[in-house]
């Protein structure tokens, strides 16, 4: 018992993504709607940004911008356990822009379905698929 | 459907969980994660290339590449909504107009229409028809600081939090704003549909272009070093410019996208009316 507290409090990261991200799974798998559908896709996103950005962070480190700017810094060395991991910042970043962009695509392509089928449940979708 | 989809999250769910048993304590500074190639970016970036701000360092140099096809992306995102969405067939036989001064609404059906030119009515949604005065002149007020801050927030990548893909969803955001404030027209007298799709092919080839010079001045694809034999300065602080110069391009591409998927969505591509 004593190891399954200490092996959730030093990675609860871990465990709140995973978490988050099931949600997300499960609406994409079992909700009807395909805007709900929409809606766990972008949870599911967004649980990979916080493993990412959850990833980066190092204990007392401070935000990655070089603090002395200006000459000074020649003078000694940067420490590299002052500054938390870029990289995944910088994974993440543009990962935030896509994941909206894509959002207005699968928005697009939900519009498409309604102008057509007028519904967006899907099994009033495929019965009428099966109609035809 | 619902029970089989529950059964594969708890069974996908346990299997990360048990997963994350070798992973590292959360801020852990020897983690693998921070160990190989984040600490070269550390301590070389600031002498590399004069940017504070290691985000956007990486983000527009060394990982130039990625972020120039991310912006491609983002371009290609935009244009499969104007595709897919867009209607050039007008579909106007019912019309709503106000009265300015009395406030009386017209409704006109058929093909027949009030000259644009008139002062005295103003075309109104079919969906709203109140008028907001409070929230018209707040967001008259709001639009030309939030412009500003976009465009601070973009000149201020290098050395605070900030960049392109920022500045410019907050630059499309003030424009979603108007539309939604006003109407969707208003919003795009001033942010014309040809401006919009030049814009956003603008960015991307400002981004490649830039890249391709470096190719012309006889260094490689990106490599921002050799924009100094052409600018007054040296290698290393053209890396910077070159680096403002493809935030610029990217700035540019997603403002522009951000409203061209927004204006498609809402309005069912006919650009008349929505939300």
């Amino acid at each position: 018992m004593d190891v399954l507290i200490h092996h959730i409090i030093g990675k609860y990261n871990y465990w709140l993504y995973t978490i988050l991200m099931m949600i997300g799974l499960y609406a994409m798998i079992a909700k009807n709607n395909l805007i709900k559908k929409l809606v766990g896709m972008n949870i599911f996103q967004t649980a990979i940004i916080l493993f990412y950005v959850s990833i980066a962070c190092k204990k007392g480190a401070t935000i990655p911008i070089i603090e002395e700017h200006g000459g000074s810094v020649a003078g000694h060395a940067i420490r590299v356990a002052d500054y938390i991991n870029p990289l995944p910042h910088v994974l993440m970043l543009t990962a935030i822009v896509v994941s909206v962009s894509t959002f207005g695509v699968a928005l697009a392509l939900a519009v498409k379905i309604y102008q057509k089928y007028k519904t967006l449940e899907e099994d009033e979708i495929l019965m009428r698929l099966r109609d035809k | 459907m619902k029970k089989i989809g529950l059964i594969i999250v708890c069974l996908s769910g346990a299997l990360l969980l048990y997963a994350t048993q070798d992973f590292p304590r959360w801020g852990d500074p020897n983690s693998p994660a921070s160990t190989h190639v984040s600490p070269r970016y550390i301590q070389k970036s600031l002498e590399e290339t004069d940017v504070p701000n290691l985000v956007t360092s990486i983000l527009a140099d060394y990982r130039g590449y990625d972020t120039m096809f991310e912006t491609t992306v983002i371009f290609a995102a935009g244009l499969s909504c104007f595709i897919l969405l867009r209607a050039f067939k007008k579909k106007e036989d019912d019309l709503y107009y106000r009265h300015i001064s009395t406030g009386i609404t017209l409704h006109i059906k058929g093909d027949k229409t009030i000259p644009a030119s008139s002062k005295e009515f103003e075309r109104i949604d079919t969906m709203w028809t109140p008028y907001d005065l409070i929230i018209k002149t707040v967001c008259r007020f709001l639009v030309p600081f939030i412009q500003i801050f976009a465009l601070y927030v973009l000149a201020h990548g290098h050395e605070s939090p900030g960049g392109g893909f920022q500045g410019g969803v907050i630059f499309g955001a003030s424009f979603i704003v108007i539309a939604i404030a006003f109407d969707l027209r208003t919003a795009l007298i001033r942010f014309k549909e040809k401006m919009d799709g030049l814009l956003s092919a603008l960015g991307v080839f400002i981004y490649a272009g830039l890249g391709a010079l470096c190719l012309l001045l006889g260094g490689n694809f990106l490599n921002y070093k050799e924009l100094a034999t052409i600018l007054p300065m040296d290698p290393v602080e053209a890396r910077a410019y070159g680096i403002l110069g493809v935030e610029i391009g990217v700035f540019i591409a997603v403002m522009a996208v951000m409203l061209s998927i927004y204006v498609n969505i809402v309005s069912e591509g006919r650009h008349d009316e929505g939300l």
